[in-house]
């Protein structure tokens, strides 16, 4: 019925949380001036850059089922939009779809970005425990 | 079948994105954690669908099957739509800004 909005407003919030974060590294990149420090973040990678993995899988993601909901009738281009949203039965229903299936969807993809900026910072360390030793086979 | 068919996308463009990686210069990346996140929400919509009709999930009529994939179809297509608009507007390879700047010179 509406299930999408609810990946759509973690979508709103997660992109300005991005944007913040951002302009966080930026700054601290011009202060920063320690090389080895700036190598690390490199190597790491920036936030950032994970955030905007969830931000297109959210994005994405609603668009798409926003499609899906437009295909079925029931998002429509005129006021109230949502069709469910005409009278107060089908609004409840609307209401219990969006805090049931709509919460769960936004739950499930949080927790496999989770899962995969895990993935990455251990792929990270592993990267930043192997470099070093090869730097010291280099000079040598 | 929404749901197989935008899989099917994920899957391939992921297989498309580690082909090429780390460059990536078409944005392919982007295409896959679209369709990933398409997948997810609809694996879930799914699960509640199946908790509701039970066995009755599994044998869906002709009709609505055929209507399933021409939405998958268009979800696919709009996923792509939406990748190359990011694609043309981020520009990566710079092809847009000199075409442009060509054309005026």
């Amino acid at each position: 019925m509406a299930c999408f909005i609810v990946p759509a407003m973690e979508a709103i919030v997660t992109t300005i949380a991005t944007k913040i974060v951002k302009t966080r590294e930026a700054s601290t990149e011009i202060s920063s001036s320690d090389a080895k420090a700036k190598v690390s973040e490199n190597v790491k990678g920036h936030f950032s850059r994970k955030l905007s993995w969830l931000n297109k899988m959210l994005w994405g993601g609603s668009a798409l089922l926003a499609l899906e909901h437009v295909w079925h009738g029931e998002v429509v281009p005129w006021y109230p939009f949502l069709t469910a949203a005409s009278d107060p039965e089908s609004k409840a229903e609307m209401l219990h779809e969006m805090s049931t299936v709509g919460v769960t969807m936004a739950v499930l993809v949080t927790v496999t970005w989770i899962a995969m900026v895990v993935a990455s910072s251990i792929i990270e360390k592993r990267a930043d425990k192997i470099q070093p030793s090869e730097t010291v086979k280099n000079e040598n | 079948m929404t749901l197989l068919v935008t899989v099917f996308a994920a899957i391939i463009s992921s297989v498309v994105w580690y082909k090429n990686a780390p460059r990536d210069e078409m944005k392919v990346g982007t295409l896959a954690l679209i369709y990933w996140g398409a997948s997810l929400m609809w694996t879930v919509d799914a699960i509640f669908e199946y908790a509701e009709l039970k066995e009755e999930y599994f044998s869906p009529a002709a009709a609505d099957m055929l209507n399933d994939f021409f939405l998958g179809l268009t979800v696919v297509a709009l996923g792509l739509i939406i990748w190359l608009v990011t694609l043309l507007i981020k520009d990566p390879k710079g092809v847009v800004k000199k075409a442009l700047l060509s054309k005026k010179s």
